[in-house]
């Protein structure tokens, strides 16, 4: 039974056990139940064919065979006979593919279809065969072997982190608004009226009184054993009462006699000291040798402790110098009074650092060696430094004769014209105060003035005179044409002469003493890099300030005469021309027998003033009119110079005309000088004390033959006990008291002068009016007295015997 | 009433008395001679130290009473009078 169907392909044949052979499909062998099918070549089937003709069994298929278009066919073992025989041929390509497919018959049922699906999960590995594996596997041809491995490494601590949780307390702000319980005002007052309060206050007063009036009697908590004791801790020996001799300066090089007129310290460097020398002549002597003298410079020295042969800088002036001021605002500008009335102002400015050096020894070459005074010549030794001044006032306009004092006003305040006071707004000192023989004071300013008129400019341009190069231009606005910013004359009224002032004092002055460390502060200010205020100097007289009302502007002149006038220096509009005058001196005072030399005011109190000039000393306090609290009587030898102490509120020294120092304490002795020390053998000049540090004072004299003596002072003159400044102050008070005092009882006087006056005359009075007959009687009642008295006289002297006197009473 | 200005003015003329304050028993200032902020400074502080010194007197001795409470310091003095109600507070600066 041949089943042909739906497989048109497939052709069965029966291969006998010949053709098995040849083909290698034997059943059982190389057909197997699990590969029933062998590939056979096309060309074999067809060789085959060929061999056996007829014979082979691919016989019936032949056509088949060849038309088939591959290579292989594929003959599959039909062990069932499916096929109808035991070989079948698969004539096509696709049969021979689909052979291959597997086709699976799914039958599901019916009522599955379309049901809702049920998805479980299920576990791979325990149902077999539900996966297939792809396990990976090491490919030994991509092993790659690291032979070399780049490692770093760390040493590193052990860390441990551990972390904590905390319960966290925060600051909370936190306030109380609390307010002090009181009464309000109605409470107050009915309290206040209350009888209670007022019973207990009565109650309570009396104790109370009692305990205020012991304090006052007596203060139970005072050391009293600690308050006397001196203050301790002297240095040096405290008997030593001496001024020691330090050192002693005299200018070797120049060679007519010099005599020093004016000494000063230098406001901040230490150890340096600044001298005006002038020439020893009298005026027709100046005349005289007028030639000679031009030819000779005319110098300020500075001197300094290290070096005792030469001065470190030499001022030029055009004439002999009579007083100098260091400008307290800048040392380095000084400002010096010449003979001629000329001002002269120096600036120092580029040399200052050669000075500044000296203690430290700076670069020059110490020779010490001194040339015999024949050899020498200025600038051999070392090179001495002439500085020439840049300044000078005009000589028409200024003063006509020699200034004798010279002062720098305060920084503080400025005047004008009228000798109003303003304030300063520049900080320093810009004008100064001269007084000269000519008899006026003059107020000057260093500032340029403004807008001058084209007049004036064409003036200035003919005189323009060539300045050496070297000179600063700090003041080369007021060369030669410095005029004086107001004029007070001091007249006498009426005369024709007038009052020649020889020194001044204002009331602002003293605080030139205390500013040694504000100097120092400034000074060092300017250097820091600032601009020094003295170069860029501007106008400043047009004030737009107000002026200030209650500034004392009356100030104390010591005149030739001996006379001291408190004056004012403010000017009023006279009534009947316009012009400014100077108004009247306040008081005039002659006190003194000689020219006053020294005016000046303590270092401690501002109003009490020295006056030391011909052979006595006044004490004054300002505002006290009626004379001097002290006056001293006249003294051996006459008084050439003085100044206070600047540390001891009661001592001053003067100097004499012989060479000796009294050394004057107001706490000791006030009518003779403490003591007196001689320090050379010519006439002082010049008297100057300078704190140098907190332990050492010294005392700079001049004398008239042109020798600086520096002396030391000594412990006990420069330190004061504990309370000095209150025992001066209460000396002082009880002068002003006393002399208030002998004031009063002077008016008290003239009072019971006029009284006793007025009973005589009243005496004379009751005698007229008497009645002539009293008076007769009167006359009657004498003479009768007269008569016994005689009698009686003569019974005495026996020139009247009793008996008859008697036998005359009988008859 | 009068009586009582003239006592207060009376011990405020005495050489350095800078103050007077009266106060009640529970330190609220009744009246003074001093600005406001000064008074009610001085009876707040007073306050407690018047009643301590009080009550040390008393405990010491039960039959003791204080009389007079007197603060010396190196600049002024405070002197506290106490009575049944009030309290009276002088401060003075004694001369030197």
């Amino acid at each position: 039974m041949v089943v042909t169907c739906s497989h048109p392909e497939i052709f069965p044949v029966v291969l006998t056990t010949k053709t098995q052979e040849i083909f290698n499909c034997r059943i059982n062998e190389d057909m197997t139940d699990e590969q029933p099918y062998k590939l056979l070549k096309k060309e074999d089937i067809i060789e085959d064919l060929h061999n056996r003709a007829a014979v082979s069994d691919f016989h019936p298929l032949r056509k088949i065979v060849r038309e088939y278009p591959g290579e292989e066919l594929l003959l599959v073992y039909d062990k069932e006979f499916k096929y109808g025989l035991n070989f079948y041929l698969i004539g096509t390509e696709e049969g021979k593919e689909n052979y291959f497919k597997i086709t699976y018959m799914i039958t599901r049922k019916r009522s599955e279809f379309g049901a809702p699906i049920k998805f479980s999960d299920h576990n791979a590995s325990s149902v077999k065969d539900t996966y297939i594996e792809c396990t990976a596997y090491p490919d030994k041809n991509f092993t790659v072997k690291q032979l070399e491995k780049d490692v770093g490494m760390q040493v590193v601590p052990k860390i441990n982190t551990i972390s904590t949780q905390t319960k966290w307390t925060y600051p909370k702000n936190a306030s109380t608004q609390y307010c002090p319980r009181e009464f309000s005002e109605e409470e107050r007052e009915t309290l206040g009226q209350s009888k209670s309060l007022t019973d207990f206050l009565n109650n309570v007063s009396v104790s109370v009184e009692i305990a205020l009036q012991q304090n006052e009697i007596m203060n139970t908590f005072i050391d009293d054993w600690k308050n006397l004791a001196e203050e301790e801790g002297t240095f040096g020996d405290k008997s030593d009462t001496h001024l020691k001799e330090y050192q002693s300066f005299t200018d070797l090089h120049n060679l007519t006699e010099k005599t020093i007129t004016c000494v000063s310290w230098h406001p901040t460097i230490y150890g340096l000291i600044a001298v005006s020398v002038a020439v020893r002549l009298s005026f027709e002597e100046r005349i005289h040798f007028s030639g000679k003298l031009l030819l000779q410079p005319s110098l300020i020295l500075f001197w300094s402790f290290s070096d005792p042969i030469h001065p470190q800088l030499m001022l030029e002036s055009p004439d002999d110098i009579f007083c100098f001021k260091f400008c307290p605002t800048d040392p380095n500008i000084i400002a010096g009074g010449c003979i001629n009335g000329q001002i002269v102002m120096w600036d120092i400015t580029a040399h200052a650092s050669r000075i500044e050096n000296i203690k430290t020894g700076s670069s020059r070459s110490k020779k010490v060696t001194l040339k015999p005074m024949f050899l020498l010549e200025p600038g051999s030794n070392k090179e001495v430094m002439y500085i020439r001044h840049c300044a000078v006032s005009s000589i028409e306009n200024g003063h006509k004769k020699v200034i004798t004092d010279i002062h720098w006003l305060s920084d503080t305040f400025e005047i004008n014209r009228m000798g109003s006071v303003y304030e300063n707004r520049s900080e320093i000192c810009c004008q100064l105060v001269t007084c000269s023989a000519d008899c006026t004071i003059c107020f000057w300013d260093i500032r340029p003035q403004k807008a001058l008129t084209p007049q004036q400019t064409e003036k200035k341009k003919e005189e323009n005179i060539e300045i050496p190069y070297d000179i600063p231009s700090t003041f080369l606005h007021l060369d030669l044409s410095w005029k004086p910013l107001a004029k007070i004359r001091l007249s006498k009224g009426d005369t024709s002469l007038d009052h020649c002032p020889t020194k001044i004092s204002l009331s602002e002055e003293h605080l030139l003493y205390r500013t040694q460390e504000k100097a120092v502060a400034q000074s060092k200010a300017t250097k820091v890099g600032e601009m020094n205020p003295y170069h860029n100097l501007e106008a400043g007289l047009a004030n737009p300030f107000k002026p200030i009302e209650d500034f004392c502007t009356k100030f104390f002149v010591g005149t030739e005469e001996g006379e001291v006038i408190y004056t004012d220096w403010k000017m009023e509009r006279d009534p009947d021309t316009g012009r400014l005058m100077t108004k009247k001196p306040v008081n005039l005072y002659t006190v003194h027998d000689g020219a006053v030399h020294t005016i000046q005011r303590s270092p401690f109190y501002k109003d009490i003033i020295l006056t030391i000039g011909g052979w006595n000393l006044a004490i004054w306090k300002e505002g006290v009119m009626i004379g001097p609290l002290l006056q001293s009587c006249c003294a051996p030898k006459r008084y050439t110079s003085g100044h206070w102490s600047l540390t001891r509120p009661g001592v001053f020294y003067i100097g004499r005309e012989d060479g000796y120092i009294d050394i004057w304490d107001l706490l000791e002795k006030t009518h003779e000088p403490a003591q007196s020390q001689n320090i050379c053998i010519t006439m002082i000049t010049y008297i100057k004390p300078w704190i140098l540090s907190a332990k050492q004072q010294f005392i700079a004299i001049a004398d008239y033959y042109g020798t600086l003596h520096i002396l030391e002072i000594p412990w006990t003159l420069s330190h004061p006990s504990s309370n000095e400044i209150a025992s001066v102050n209460h000396y002082f008070e009880r002068e002003v008291k006393h002399l208030e005092y002998v004031e009063h009882r002077k008016k008290i006087r003239e009072q019971e002068k006029e009284q006793m006056e007025l009973e005589i005359e009243k005496e004379k009075i009751k005698t007229y009016q008497k009645s002539k007959e009293q008076i007769e009687a009167e006359l009657k009642m004498d003479y009768e007295n007269y008569l016994e008295l005689e009698k009686t006289v003569l019974v005495n002297l026996g020139l009247i015997k009793v008996s008859e006197k008697v036998s005359h009473i009988d008859i | 009433m009068a009586e009582v200005e003239e006592t207060l003015k009376r011990l405020q003329n005495q050489k350095g008395v800078q103050g007077i304050i009266v106060v009640n028993t529970e330190g609220i200032p009744i009246k003074s001679t001093m600005d406001n902020s000064t008074t009610t400074q001085y009876a707040n502080l007073m306050h407690n130290f018047i009643l301590k010194a009080r009550n040390t007197v008393r405990e010491t001795d039960p039959q003791g009473q204080l009389q007079i409470l007197r603060i010396c310091s190196k600049k002024n003095e405070i002197m506290v009078a106490p009575d049944k109600d009030y309290f009276l507070i002088v401060i003075q600066n004694p001369t030197e």
